[in-house]
């Protein structure tokens, strides 16, 4: 495998009226071509804010600290992302080497342009192609991810096409430049689970033809199991647990993780009660010190949670988790 | 012991006009839902999931008298009245909305940004006049707060204030201050995270128990109903599909589409071999329905018959005891058993 994304110590501060608060903090993965990470966590997060930092589409009271490094490898040498500041510069990976499915593709389609238009116009930036060729590509596109009678649907609106198959259509344009990386940001949240599910299948098929790496971001850990290898677990801006969705599903060991599996419902078991996480998410303005978790912990030690930053420990060579009840024995 | 029937409805449809059609010909009707029959017991928590479009939420409005009743009898008896729904005066219709409530979906759009806490749950009490002084209001809101999990400190503030599972927890509160016996809970865990979609769930359930509440809960969601509800019915293009108690439906699903969307849960197993058949297609459009059973066009079990006649709800084995059944609108449920 070749590595296609490096994310060091990324750390995210909004200037706002209310004063700097810290969306992303200390943030580091990588991610293999032809891999799947998946990124978890509740609202608030920060796991969208961290996907559209490798895009540099925050908004601009965005401040990046200094360390943060994001690096994509691409055939042609590695791109410094930070280094990128004008649009035009930019232009290499928004939409070239890097594209994104939003969470609502009804919001995310121009109303009055069809949807053929908007395919030609990206594929008119980042390719050389006549618009006759640009035509085509769309419209094979859509057809690989199955949208029935493609010809007619590209002259269409978003409107005028269902909930899944605007999605799909999203993707076929998201993927008609052929990105080496995609981000895709709670694609099948907005959708029924048949429909889910074949988003779900689709996707991966896609990442087996295309060979390209897909940062994977959803609150559904079911989702999560069904196609991600490897996955990044955030709190707060925190990544408290990563490593390959096996490891992490099948033995948490963040107690914020083994929360999250014990309150989703499962159909295989009826019996046991919902289990939530006490509390709420704390409001970024009264960020916990020490551990991010430690307001809502059920494993709280005192003193040691609530005042130093738990680095991580392995659980296994790649499995790792930020928590210091992993590391008394250390 | 058979169980009291507080909501029964009898043939319910709910049709819509749309544009179009002929100058004096018939008006071209959408139709939301289409001959639903169903008992929802006094004090169950009834489960009604479909995908968007299913007509679960027209339905769940109907029953509340707030959307119209094209044809159909509800019937609504709690012990103490006794309502036709289609056929109330105006006193009885205000009557009948003290008895029945809705908690909707969005916590964000549903309560209003310029009112306190406290106000906001008071006001089913002043608008209903089920109070008549204001220190009678104040321990109603703070009683059914403090059920609710609110901390009374926060009466005081604006919505804004509070996280979506705050917020929910204040729109259940002014559901259930006026004491309805018939509570509508339209995707009401939706927009929630997992972790907070836990506690309310395990509040509405606590709260339904205490209050002896009865609870027509909406969701899309198969996992939240398994967990929460004692019966289910699963609707699809208007129709009901399939009804049973919650264990029955989930450990022997009759209904192909049943199957299906129970297969195309995610499961937290990531080994977990899908063996079910998925599903093609999508749910065909309102307005251009296709003959026969409307499942036909998306079903991997469809022969001619399906294509040619719909099929009614049939009663899969016997009725229990208490009157609980299992039933299933499929021509080939039967053979498909084997």
């Amino acid at each position: 495998m070749t590595r296609l994304l490096d994310v060091e110590n990324l750390t995210l501060e909004f200037d706002t009226d209310e004063g700097r608060i810290t969306a992303v903090d200390e943030v580091s993965f990588s991610l293999e071509a032809g891999e799947i990470m998946g990124l978890v966590g509740e609202s608030g997060s920060g796991k969208s804010v961290t996907a559209k930092s490798l895009m540099k589409l925050n908004a601009s009271n965005a401040v990046y600290a200094p360390e943060s490094k994001i690096t994509l490898h691409l055939a042609d040498g590695p791109v410094d992302i930070m280094s990128l500041n004008t649009s035009k510069e930019l232009q290499v990976v928004r939409g070239g080497a890097i594209s994104m499915i939003f969470q609502e593709p009804m919001a995310s389609f121009a109303p009055a342009i069809t949807i053929g238009d908007q395919m030609v116009e990206q594929l008119l930036i980042h390719t050389s192609m006549s618009a006759l060729k640009a035509r085509e590509v769309s419209i094979e596109m859509l057809n690989r991810v199955g949208i029935a009678d493609a010809a007619t649907r590209f002259g269409q609106y978003a409107f005028e096409l269902s909930g899944g198959m605007r999605q799909r259509a999203m993707i076929a344009m998201a993927l008609s430049t052929s990105p080496k990386l995609l981000i895709a940001d709670e694609p099948t949240t907005a959708l029924d689970v048949t429909i889910q599910a074949q988003v779900i299948d689709l996707m991966k098929d896609l990442v087996k033809d295309f060979g390209m790496g897909i940062v994977f971001i959803t609150h559904d850990l079911g989702v999560i199991a069904q196609t991600a290898d490897t996955v990044a677990v955030m709190y707060l801006g925190r990544v408290i647990e990563k490593g390959p969705v096996r490891q992490v599903i099948g033995n948490p060991s963040h107690p914020y993780t083994r929360g999250l599996i014990n309150a989703l419902p499962r159909l295989d078991d009826l019996d046991t009660p919902l289990s939530p996480i006490p509390g709420d998410i704390p409001s970024p303005l009264e960020r916990p010190n020490g551990c991010v978790f430690s307001t809502r912990c059920g494993d709280y030690m005192g003193p040691k949670c609530s005042a130093n930053i738990p680095t991580f420990s392995h659980i296994s060579p790649d499995h790792m988790v930020a928590c210091h009840l992993h590391q008394q024995g250390l | 012991m058979k169980q009291e029937v507080l909501i029964s409805a009898k043939e319910v449809s709910v049709h819509y006009p749309i544009s179009g059609g002929k100058l004096f010909g018939p008006k071209p009707v959408v139709r939301a839902v289409e001959n639903v029959s169903l008992n929802i017991h006094k004090g169950s928590f009834f489960g009604l999931v479909g995908e968007s479009g299913s007509g679960k939420t027209t339905l769940g409005r109907a029953l509340l008298k707030a959307a119209p009743i094209t044809s159909g009898i509800v019937n609504f008896n709690d012990g103490e009245v006794n309502y036709n729904l289609s056929n109330m005066d105006a006193k009885q219709l205000k009557d009948y909305r003290s008895r029945s409530q809705l908690i909707f979906q969005d916590p964000y759009a549903a309560l209003s940004p310029r009112m306190t806490v406290r106000d906001i749950i008071a006001e089913p009490l002043e608008i209903m006049k089920i109070t008549s002084s204001r220190e009678e209001t104040d321990t109603k809101v703070r009683e059914i707060a403090t059920k609710c999990r609110l901390n009374l400190e926060h009466l005081r503030r604006f919505p804004h204030a509070f996280s979506g599972g705050q917020r929910q927890r204040i729109s259940i509160a002014r559901a259930l201050v006026s004491e309805p016996k018939f509570v509508v809970a339209d995707e009401s865990v939706a927009a929630l995270d997992v972790s907070i979609q836990a506690d309310v769930l395990n509040l509405l359930k606590e709260i339904q128990q205490e209050m002896g509440l009865t609870f027509l809960f909406i969701s899309h969601d198969l996992s939240v109903v398994a967990h929460v509800c004692d019966h289910v019915a699963v609707m699809y293009f208007g129709r009901l599909v399939e009804t049973a108690p919650t264990r029955e439906l989930f450990s022997n699903p009759r209904h192909p589409y049943t199957k299906a969307l129970l297969s195309a849960i995610p499961s937290l197993d990531p080994d977990a071999v899908n063996t079910a058949q998925k599903l093609e297609g999508e749910i065909p459009s309102a307005s251009n329905p296709p003959p026969g059973c409307k499942f036909q066009t998306r079903c991997p079990n469809a022969i001619d018959v399906c294509r040619r006649d719909e099929p009614l709800l049939e009663t899969v084995g016997e009725v229990s005891l208490e009157g609980e059944e299992h039933n299933v609108a499929c021509h080939r449920w039967q053979e498909l058993m084997e």
